[in-house]
């Protein structure tokens, strides 16, 4: 027997080991496993956030301390059974809603800024952080998020829950000069926003993008034609500081979380 | 494994050189950029107020720089030269291969162009805008192809363990880019990610960590396989190691993406599964790290004499310990500390500083004297190399593990009153000396790379003109 015939593993290693196609074969195989078990379930099981077809959301159902559930039309807003029916009228604790024209044109800066790689959005749910941010953060909240925010790194503060805490007057000192109004920061002086005006065709486009969603597509029913239609005009005359304070302030206040309500799983 | 040949094979090494100097550039250029954002965060006067220095715009173009020029570089530099060797033959074609080369240089100055403008889809290491990805696609399959079209015209009988970790970065890398890259584009600068929320964040993570699972550690320990052996002119200690390694990494690092989201609105059946994979992985990491340290028994007295040795298996010996420093991390207990801290940061350049880069340059230079078929310029300047960068790596994750746990242990602190001990500002600036710490260790670390592409630019020039003068071929 020569040494190129002889086994030194298995029957089964040894003819992989000869057979490129064999080799890839195996290898694709493999490494699809651990993809296919951890995400795809997250698309059919409950309390992901995920809204199918037909509006509901793969039977999450978040229950109190009786085991009543709580109806997901106070999670997430629904305009046909809110009392509050459009963008104009929706108030903080109706529900997660979809960005305004105004605070998606400053999502897009907080994006292209990079803030993500310094500010979380993902609130754990642990006492430090209930004191520090709030109400532990939920799926649902981030469903309308395409491509999520919630970061991985707090060289500064989470945001989940900002909107509201600060003025619009204080965000603005802050982001134009951080050290001005917070002196040990370390963050960038983002000044330069308010020099730029919002892109008001590119808005458009985004939220008409954000409605042929494969997955959680804004419905619309919430982006209707006069809305988009709309969109432009609300966002006119306004800067690209503008749009980031709205956005921020828009963060964390959607839903109002009930006492003694699990809303993880 | 490589086969005794009767007629020397005349191999395709000129892309391989051209690799080989761009990875030693890109070295110089990545961590450089690395050396900026550390001293943005420690001097924040140094953005300058100019929008294209800013942090948020600079910091992935540092990561892009060190994984996918610098890395990206040397493994296909590692990938051509191995396949070709272990397989005693050409490759299948040397003109996909300069397309690669030229491509995927192209994508390089297309991120350089691109991420200071802050075209940015907002994913960690997917930042690169939708047609950029599309490019990265193509390039990538014409890589993908020829590596894996060159095992198949082998001239030997088994294919060398070193392409089995290749062929699987392939493999995966391929599915990981295609489905996470999945968007909707607004223009040309802007897209959309085709999922949300919980979905996303999975998908993301699941690209985030197998980038570093099958790119920055199996195509790296393909490197591992092949130059060590070579290097100490042992065989591999163990090749049922070697079998057992390959297979439980590729089937079981896949899982692993999840133990980034744990505590997070992820269901927590999906975080803990991450975890728990997480910590079984020790075992063939660890397999993997003595199968390659211990190819040297019998051989340890080679280390005071050869400094190329010394990088090779000094990564290893990082690579050990942050394949232990990761499983920790991802234990539920650690994690609700860890995350979101610097010691994540930490833990990230202990595999990239440590293992990933030092078992570069062990390659770079064992390949530029094969690859010139001459000395090195100067062996001192190689020994040099490695102090530095083992100083400087070893002063960067020192600083990030203490800053990390401090920071972790300030936020979740309560005085006798029960209420929060420190304001978030507080952590911020008692990280200050650590950050200043970190821009040293990185700057040392960076004077190395200086040192590597100075060495390498001599070595070469010298080779030519030797050759030149005796018009001697080289063996290649």
């Amino acid at each position: 027997m020569s040494d190129h015939d002889k086994i030194y593993s298995t029957k089964l290693q040894d003819k992989i080991e000869r057979n490129t196609l064999l080799l890839f074969v195996l290898t694709a195989i493999a490494v699809a496993f651990g993809g296919i078990v951890e995400i795809v379930p997250l698309f059919y099981l409950p309390n992901t956030g995920m809204s199918g077809g037909d509006g509901t959301f793969n039977n999450t159902s978040h229950k109190d301390k009786q085991g009543n559930a709580i109806s997901m039309d106070k999670i997430v807003w629904n305009p046909a059974t809110s009392a509050h029916k459009t963008f104009d009228t929706w108030q903080p604790g109706d529900g997660v809603r979809p960005y305004t024209a105004l605070e998606t044109a400053g999502r897009q800066v907080f994006i292209r800024e990079g803030c993500f790689l310094c500010h979380s959005q993902m609130i754990r749910p642990f006492r430090d952080e209930k004191d520090r941010y709030g109400h532990y953060s939920i799926a649902e909240e981030s469903m309308y998020d395409h491509t999520y925010q919630w970061g991985s790194k707090r060289t500064g503060p989470d945001l989940a829950r900002v909107g509201g805490k600060y003025s619009d007057e204080w965000h603005r000192k802050h982001l134009k000069y951080p050290r001005d109004v917070v002196p040990e920061s370390v963050m960038p002086n983002f000044f330069f926003l308010e020099n730029n005006p919002v892109n008001a065709e590119k808005t458009v486009k985004t939220l008409h993008v954000m409605t042929i969603m494969p997955f959680n597509p804004v419905p619309k029913t919430i982006y209707t034609d006069a809305y988009i239609a709309g969109a432009a005009k609300e966002v006119e005359g306004k800067t690209e500081m503008d749009a980031v304070i709205a956005y921020l302030q828009s963060l964390g206040n959607h839903v109002k979380f009930e006492e003694g309500v699990n809303y993880r799983d | 494994m490589e086969a005794t040949q009767a007629t020397p094979v005349k191999y395709d090494m000129d892309v391989v050189r051209w690799f080989t100097i761009a990875a030693c550039i890109y070295a110089v250029v990545g961590t450089l950029i690395g050396v900026y954002v550390a001293s943005e965060l420690a001097w924040p006067f140094l953005n300058f107020d100019i929008p294209e220095i800013t942090f948020g715009r600079l910091r992935p173009l540092h990561t892009n720089a060190v994984i996918f020029a610098f890395g990206g570089c040397v493994l296909f530099a590692t990938g051509y030269y191995i396949v070709q060797r272990t397989g005693a033959t050409k490759l299948w074609s040397n003109g996909l291969a300069w397309f690669h080369f030229w491509g995927w240089n192209l994508i390089i100055v297309c991120a350089v162009i691109t991420l200071p403008l802050g075209l940015s889809q907002g994913k960690e290491y997917a930042e690169l805008p939708w047609w950029v990805d599309i490019m990265i696609a193509v390039v990538w399959l014409s890589f993908g192809l020829n590596h894996i079209m060159t095992t198949a015209i082998r001239k030997t009988s088994h294919i060398y363990v070193s392409n089995w970790f290749t062929m699987g970065m392939i493999i995966m890398i391929t599915y990981l880019h295609v489905v996470n890259s999945m968007a909707i584009p607004v223009d040309w600068a802007t897209s959309y990610s085709i999922y949300s929320g919980v979905q996303d964040a999975m998908i993301q993570w699941w690209w985030g960590h197998n980038a570093v699972g099958f790119y920055l550690t199996g195509g790296f320990l393909g490197i591992m396989y092949y130059f060590i052996p070579k290097q100490s002119g042992r065989p591999v200690f163990s090749y049922r190691l070697s079998v057992l390694h390959f297979w439980t990494l590729t089937f079981g690092y896949v899982w692993l993406g999840a133990h980034h989201l744990q505590y997070t609105a992820l269901p927590d059946w999906t975080g803990s599964l991450g975890a728990a994979v997480s910590l079984a992985m020790i075992i063939p990491s660890w397999g993997g790290a003595m199968n390659g340290m211990m190819t040297l028994s019998g051989a340890w007295d080679k280390l005071r004499t050869d400094y190329i040795l010394r990088f090779l298996v000094t990564a290893m010996a990082f690579y050990a310990m942050s394949t232990f420093d990761g499983p920790v991390m991802a234990i539920k207990s650690v994690n609700a500390l860890s995350h979101y801290t610097d010691w994540t940061v930490g833990h990230v350049h202990a595999g990239a500083l440590g293992w990933m880069s030092m078992i570069s340059f062990g390659a770079l230079y064992h390949m530029v004297k094969k690859l010139w078929n001459t000395e090195m310029y100067s062996e001192r300047l190689v020994n040099v190399h490695f102090w530095v960068a083992l100083i400087g790596a070893v002063t960067y994750i020192v600083a990030m593990w203490v800053s990390g746990i401090m920071q972790g242990l300030m936020w979740r602190d309560y005085d006798e009153y029960g209420t929060l001990t420190y304001t978030f500002v507080e952590s911020v600036s008692a990280m200050h000396p650590y950050y200043v710490m970190r821009a040293v260790g990185g700057a040392i670390f960076n004077l190395g790379t200086w040192i590597m592409l100075f060495n390498v630019v001599m070595t070469v020039r010298q080779a030519s003109a030797t050759r030149g003068v005796n018009a001697v071929a080289a063996k290649a």
